[in-house]
């Protein structure tokens, strides 16, 4: 049942020198790019009429932990009105590894983007609302790296702080006594 | 002669009880569970309140969404960190008497998730009267579990 994927034709329409084909053990065309190159060779895949590429089904992140350059970021990409299908790989590393961001290209990278921030701390420069997604706001660290531990006995929170100021407080608290005393 | 042999004699369809065993009886027949299904287990808590294995006939005849107007609070499924302090405050919305099922492995001991996420069982956060476990529970079981529930109600004291 299964078809072989379809290449799509990028070495025409992307800028050359920005990607480097690499083999794939399940068959899905697969490309590396340099973080330099990520926002023009993503405008490209979405833009030319050959490729696209219009739908970006999910990013993620591998930590290869002792292996340099740590991190990588994956994006798989959909085009179907020319029904093909490619995986893009960006390499990320140093103590805050930053990328730039494409949720400007594909509405879908902002969760997909956020997650990635929470889950293995990789910044994603120009990101409209860079907050985490997945874990409490507060939670510090980044637990899919591979130096994380995987059981953390933590007290559990029951209580939410209160999300209001004090003077807010008061002052609902003042405008209620009103109308009691107004009835 | 007693109360009950008089009126016997007079055939007077009448009973005597105690006001615990009323007021037990009232609140075990009636329990309304409010809907708190979080994952896998409350697939298996709506098949219980369908048709095939039916727990209206044991009182909880409708799923209430409102905490207010429940008794019985069904967590069936994995509580996450996140999600702790909406339990809770769910839990304190509800009016008394009221009561805690904590439905599979997930929700009483944190089940195979021992991880950063995951709350290990969530009698950390709401006192627990009857934990079902499984993986999710067959209908069966969590019925099993209600029964077990409504004992517990007709012994306890007013």
């Amino acid at each position: 049942m299964s078809t072989p994927f379809t290449t799509p034709p990028l070495a025409g329409h992307l800028p050359a020198g920005s990607f480097e084909v690499e083999p794939s053990l399940d068959g899905m065309p697969a490309i590396t790019v340099g973080a330099e190159h990520l926002v023009e060779v993503s405008r490209a895949l979405h833009d030319d009429p050959a490729l696209r590429f219009a739908v970006l089904v999910d990013i993620t992140a591998a930590d290869h932990f002792p292996r340099e350059p740590r991190y990588d970021v994956v994006y798989h990409l959909v085009a179907p009105e020319n029904r093909l299908r490619l995986r893009m790989r960006v390499h990320a590393d140093g103590a805050t590894p930053t990328i730039p961001t494409v949720s400007g290209i594909w509405q879908s990278a902002n969760w997909g983007e956020r997650e990635v921030i929470d889950m293995f701390g990789i910044l994603f420069e120009g990101h409209p609302d860079p907050a985490r997604i997945l874990m409490p706001d507060d939670w510090e660290g980044h637990p899919l790296r591979k130096d994380y531990p995987v059981q953390v006995k933590l007290p559990v929170r029951t209580y939410e702080p209160l999300q209001l100021t004090e003077e807010e407080f008061a002052e609902n608290l003042h405008a209620d006594r009103e109308l009691r005393q107004r009835r | 002669m007693g109360l009950e042999q008089q009126l016997e004699q007079m055939e007077i369809p009448v009973l005597t009880t105690t006001v615990e065993k009323v007021v037990n009886w009232a609140r075990k027949s009636a329990i309304w569970p409010c809907t708190f299904g979080l994952a896998c287990c409350a697939i298996e808590m709506m098949s219980m309140s369908a048709s095939r294995y039916d727990v209206a006939r044991f009182g909880a005849e409708v799923f209430r969404a409102s905490p207010r107007q429940s008794d019985l609070m069904i967590v069936a499924g994995r509580l996450s960190r996140k999600m702790a302090p909406v339990l809770r405050r769910i839990y304190d919305q509800m009016p008394e008497p009221k009561y805690v099922i904590s439905m599979g492995a997930c929700a009483s001991v944190g089940g195979v998730f021992d991880n950063y996420a995951i709350v290990q069982g969530v009698d950390q956060v709401v006192p627990v009267d009857v934990f079902v476990p499984g993986c999710p529970p067959r209908p069966e079981s969590l019925i099993y579990g209600i029964v077990q529930l409504q004992k517990k109600i007709s012994e306890s004291k007013l």
